[in-house]
């Protein structure tokens, strides 16, 4: 109460010390990740509410970009996804989910999963053919899972 | 000596005259006589207006907001601004960007080269329309499978092919970041929608509608807003909320001219713009018309064949 009326009588307090930017909603170390794949691990990762937790992100800059690989922990183990979708603001044309979405991978880039129940961005398709080399992982199979593009 | 005098007087009249004469050509004065009288004529076409001093030019600033240069003084430069209204009605003759407002359901069709079909079709309720001149922007937002996606686009997007409004309407707000906190249902769209045609000559509709929040955390503090929009807000905020709240509104602003000033373009440049600009709009929206005319016209005979 007493705070309240020295903070009325004050105004200059109210312009606080610390900064109120927008957060950048970045996907960097820790950060927690939404499985949208049906494979088994995911699956109940989600339901039991524990959602993996970042503990790499394979890039120069560390944080992920959409169509960068990160390696997560979930249910005490470490594997290997790709991120389909950022709440990141991402440039035009390119969509922004309400949600960081991962879909779980092996060191070969085939899915865990059969099947992804969420929309995923087109321009996803360029970038992974990008980043698959002849020889190392082919990350392109994480296309033919996908139901549905915007 | 006395009509001697009285000519001299004459003569110095008429030189008085002819000089005020010329001094009103060189100035803007006729011009302005020019567009009040343009005025009148338009008042009596539409008839319906009041008498009241409303320049019916000054109504494009809804529609067409982009038209409007930044107010900021660090940025404006005459010659860029008229380059790019050029430019943007160049674009508006070769696609048809139709009017629309921030809560109308715009469906966008573009040229994808990571897409299969080369073509990408994107539905959903506009939440934000920003900048100006070439640099205009719309984010659209809809709830696909559950997830919520939005889509950024510039306006004059060379490869945009088509911009599709499929319900013109506005909502309370200048705003709608807030549906991104509320429930799913309020801004789920199906991609099938079928466009809605207003009769002719009715006014944008509001819709009044208030949308649910979820429960908290929240992306933004909505409560400081003064959001018209939102229904159940009350129920979520704590005590130290509704205190903070008070502290922070700013019930002067209102009257803060000055800041007013620095938000808007004032009235004689505006003016310039949009005389600049309304002829080619007018033949613009005329060809639209006239395009959905044939269009309704057509479908009876589709029908029928």
């Amino acid at each position: 109460m007493f705070r309240t009326i020295l903070n009325k009588l004050n105004p200059v307090e109210l312009t606080c010390g610390f900064h109120t930017t927008a957060c950048l909603n970045e996907v960097r170390l820790l950060t927690r990740l939404r499985v949208v794949d049906n494979s088994e691990i995911g699956m109940r990762a989600m339901a039991e509410g524990k959602p993996p937790k970042v503990i790499c992100v394979y890039n120069k800059q560390r944080v992920g970009f959409i169509g960068d690989r990160v390696m997560v922990a979930i249910k005490g183990q470490k594997k290997k996804g790709i991120l389909v979708g950022l709440k990141q603001t991402q440039k035009v044309k390119v969509p922004k989910f309400d949600s960081n979405n991962i879909v779980l991978i092996d060191d070969n880039g085939t899915p865990l999963g059969t099947r992804i129940h969420v929309p995923i961005p087109t321009i996803l398709r360029t970038i992974l053919k990008e980043k698959t080399h002849s020889k190392g992982a082919d990350y392109t199979k994480l296309l033919a899972i996908a139901t549905k593009f915007v | 000596m006395a009509v001697t005098l009285r000519k001299s007087t004459e003569l110095f009249t008429v030189a008085k005259w002819l000089t005020r004469r010329d001094c009103r050509t060189l100035s803007s004065l006729p011009e302005k006589a020019k567009l009040a009288s343009l005025e009148v004529t338009e008042k009596a076409e539409t008839s319906r207006r009041r008498p009241k001093k409303v320049n019916p030019l000054l109504e494009n600033r809804h529609a067409y907001p982009e038209f409007l240069p930044d107010p900021n003084p660090k940025w404006r430069n005459s010659l860029r601004e008229k380059l790019e209204r050029a430019d943007m009605l160049k674009r508006r003759n070769q696609i048809d960007i139709p009017e629309f407002y921030v809560g109308s359901i715009l469906a966008v069709t573009i040229a994808d080269p990571h897409s299969q079909g080369k073509t990408n079709r994107f539905v959903g309720i506009c939440i934000e329309r920003k900048g100006c001149g070439l640099r205009a922007e719309f984010t659209l937002r809809n709830v696909v499978d559950h997830q919520g996606v939005e889509v950024r686009y510039d306006l004059y997007d060379p490869t945009i092919h088509k911009i599709q409004v499929l319900r013109v309407e506005k909502r309370l707000d200048d705003k709608l970041f807030y549906l991104r906190d509320a429930l799913p249902e309020y801004s789920t769209f199906s991609f099938d929608m079928d466009p809605e045609i207003l009769p002719e000559g009715t006014p944008v509709p509001i819709n009044p509608v208030k949308v649910e929040l979820k429960p908290k955390p929240w992306l933004e503090r909505w409560e400081r807003q003064e959001l018209q929009g939102i229904s159940n807000i009350e129920q979520y905020l704590t005590k130290k909320d509704k205190v903070r709240r008070e502290l922070r509104k700013t019930p002067w602003e209102k009257y803060d001219l000055m800041k007013q000033y620095r938000k808007t373009i004032p009235i004689e440049e505006q003016t310039d713009i949009w005389s600049e600009v309304n002829s080619q709009l007018q033949q613009l929206q005329l060809a639209r018309k006239k395009s959905t005319r044939k269009r309704t016209f057509s479908a009876p005979k589709t029908q029928l064949g």
